[in-house]
């Protein structure tokens, strides 16, 4: 061991090496200091908002943790309902994409779900105010007609269509193209060996997609799904322009008064904020960060925890 | 092939002629240049505030300038608070606001001004706020404080309400559920519309004039997201800026017992016709804003904004450069240029004669 040790050649140091090398290692820890800088900035802005009197929040709130609950509350209620509704349709295109459709039409359908990123959410905000939310309304009346009984369609109906339900809707056709765009490349990877044994053991094309493609696909599905999340809790101009706010708690999807989100109620408050406000409203924004944070530890646990039961390793 | 070599020209041509064509941008609206060889104003002036004349600014830089061509006028709407802080702080040389300074913030020094000496608020922009509707199958509607306060806070909730009834009897109201739109973002707008039905009618709305509006309802961002809401919905009621109400039907508001509608003319008439805020400078010209008047020349749902100035300026060239500036905007020909790009209701010649009676002080 001593002679190998002594016997070992130093490699030359080029200067493309040392500047290789050296430019990764800034490049790393960039994000490291960004990030600090970043969290430092909001903790020490937010600091005066955790003491403000009672009198700089409006209305009968009188301290900062009831301001901000009904707005994380709002922010994780329409993410979620997003993702309810974009994840099964993601899998399913993903699925059309990568198993079922013909190879050029797949390709163009891949790049059509692509382009649908690249649309900047002042637009999907503008097409929820100007087609979705007219559209949905009379169905909205419909709906609390009939199903009023189960409190989440409890009425009465929004009168333009502008609920946290519409907001889930725009906010899932945003976060589809990431999620679809993931999954797509997951299930593509799936061994073929396992698919093929699986159509040889006489499993139709949806078994094998059962057996072989959605189990490997799983972690997958959960760190795209994760994307989207983050995606959805921090999206910001197209909820403040399309949801019809309200500073509560409020389980209701149609009616006209809505939990607020984080991210678009700062937008919609800071141009006129000054003061002891604008603390208020960066605490808010220490807040999301840190249930962002939270969700995206969350999902790498269960990442983690899934790993063994997948064919990935 | 034929692209390749007529295309490259013709793309070079076209962004020329659009970067050329949008350099003179806030150039614009340009007024009569009568004054341009007479200037002989330089300087560079920052002001901040309000964002609710921040179009009416924008036309009365560009006027400006286009008459002092020496002179660049900077206007950030970030806000009235904003806008308040950054002037006393000495950030700005004036403001704007769509509140008077409270007297704490006149017992403070200001930054900007000459060791000693206070600032005034001098109204320049008056801007009726009309009250917009959208219900199938009517036309006009007659409002009362009381009946729209009501409304509002959620206590009338059908448009065949008895008290609507009453001030409508030959309309023909339907029996649905009124949606009643308000602005979801902290606006002057707001604070206006909550001070006339506070003051009004004290019985129905208790709450104290506020940015943020008190109570449920349909809320809206900016009043161009008001105006979509109250277009694009049924049995919709709002409140917005005049100029921004475009082809809605608007509301008559009750004034003694009259019902009046909102015209450039009436919204300056209440403003001429209330007091001065008591207690303050001679030359302070805030404005106590008459919202109970019963002269039916008058519509009392109107904001006004304030150009807040030093009365004597640290540096006494920055003192002629607003002096020139404000006393541009509140003159005739200011106000028409803001009527004209923003919609506002020019101010009263008396008004305008006191406003440029406290300027000829300022240095």
């Amino acid at each position: 061991m001593t002679t190998a040790a002594a016997t070992t050649i130093k490699a030359r140091q080029r200067p493309g090496d040392r500047i290789f090398s050296s430019a990764t290692v800034i490049s790393g820890s960039l994000i490291l200091a960004v990030l600090a800088a970043v969290a430092i900035f909001l903790l020490v802005e937010s600091l005066p908002a955790f003491v403000a009197a009672p009198d700089e929040f409006s209305g009968d709130i009188t301290n900062f943790w009831s301001y901000v609950g009904p707005l994380v509350f709002g922010t994780i209620y329409s993410a979620i309902l997003a993702l309810l509704m974009a994840v099964p349709v993601a899998i399913g295109i993903a699925l059309f994409i990568s198993h079922f459709a013909p190879r050029k039409l797949a390709q163009g359908l891949g790049y059509l779900v692509d382009l649908l990123a690249a649309v900047p959410s002042v637009v999907f905000g503008l097409w929820g105010i100007g087609v979705l939310a007219p559209l949905v309304q009379p169905f909205y009346t419909t709906i609390v007609d009939w199903f009023g009984w189960f409190t989440p369609f409890a009425g009465p109906a929004s009168g333009t269509g502008r609920t946290i339900f519409t907001v889930a809707i725009v906010l899932a056709v945003m976060v589809l193209p990431i999620i679809t765009a993931i999954c797509r490349e997951i299930f593509l990877q799936t061994p073929l060996l396992h698919e093929e044994a699986a159509l040889a053991l006489g499993a139709t094309r949806w078994e094998m997609i059962r057996m072989a493609v959605l189990p490997f696909g799983l972690p997958g599905i959960i760190s795209a799904s994760m994307l989207g999340l983050g995606r959805a809790l921090g999206e910001t101009m197209a909820v403040a322009m399309v949801l019809s706010p309200s500073p509560e708690v409020i389980f209701q999807l149609l009616t006209a008064q809505n939990s607020n989100t984080i991210a678009a109620n700062i937008a919609l408050n800071f141009p006129e904020a000054h003061g002891v406000g604008v603390n208020i409203l960066l605490a808010t924004g220490l807040v999301l960060f840190v249930v962002t944070l939270l969700v995206n530890m969350l999902a790498r646990v269960i990442i983690n925890s899934r790993k063994a039961f997948s064919g990935a390793n | 092939m034929n692209f390749k070599r007529f295309g490259r020209p013709a793309v070079i041509a076209i962004a020329a002629g659009l970067a050329l064509s949008s350099c003179a941008a806030n150039e614009g609206a340009a007024p009569a240049a009568d004054e341009a060889s007479a200037s002989t104003l330089t300087g560079t002036l920052n002001g901040a505030g309000a964002s609710s004349m921040d179009a009416a600014q924008q036309a009365w830089i560009a006027g400006f300038q286009t008459a002092n061509t020496g002179v660049t006028i900077n206007y950030e709407p970030s806000g009235s608070g904003g806008g308040r802080e950054a002037f006393i702080a000495g950030g700005t040389d004036f403001a704007g606001s769509d509140s008077y300074m409270s007297t704490e913030e006149l017992a403070g020094t200001f930054a900007s001004c000459a060791p000693d000496s206070k600032a005034v608020d001098l109204p320049v922009y008056i801007s009726p706020i009309a009250v917009i509707f959208n219900v199938d199958g009517v036309d006009e509607l007659n409002m009362d404080a009381d009946t729209l306060a009501k409304i509002f806070s959620g206590a009338i909730t059908t448009w065949d309400d008895a008290a609507i009834v009453a001030l409508n009897p030959d309309a023909t109201l339907p029996s649905d559920i009124i949606h009643a739109v308000h602005r979801s973002d902290d606006s002057g707008t707001t604070k206006n519309f909550t001070d006339y039905l506070g003051q009004a009618a004290p019985d129905a709305w208790a709450e104290k004039a506020s940015d943020t509006f008190p109570f449920p309802g349909e809320g809206a961002k900016g009043t161009s997201g008001v105006v979509d809401a109250v277009t694009n919905g049924t049995n919709m009621i709002g409140y917005a800026d005049a100029s921004q109400a475009g082809t809605l039907s608007t509301a008559k508001l009750k004034v003694g017992t009259d019902f009046v509608a909102y015209t450039p003319e009436a919204a300056a008439e209440v403003v001429a016709g209330s007091p001065l805020v008591a207690d303050r400078a001679a030359d302070d010209l805030a404005l106590d804003l008459n919202r109970k008047t019963t002269n039916p020349a008058e519509y009392p749902l109107v904001l006004v904004s304030y150009a807040i100035v030093c009365n004597e300026y640290a540096d006494t060239a920055q003192g002629e450069l607003v002096k020139a500036y404000i006393e541009y905007i509140a003159s005739a020909a200011g106000q028409a240029v803001a009527e004209e790009s923003a919609g506002v209701a020019p101010l009263t010649d008396q008004l305008e004669a006191d406003v440029a009676a406290v300027l000829a002080t300022v240095k």
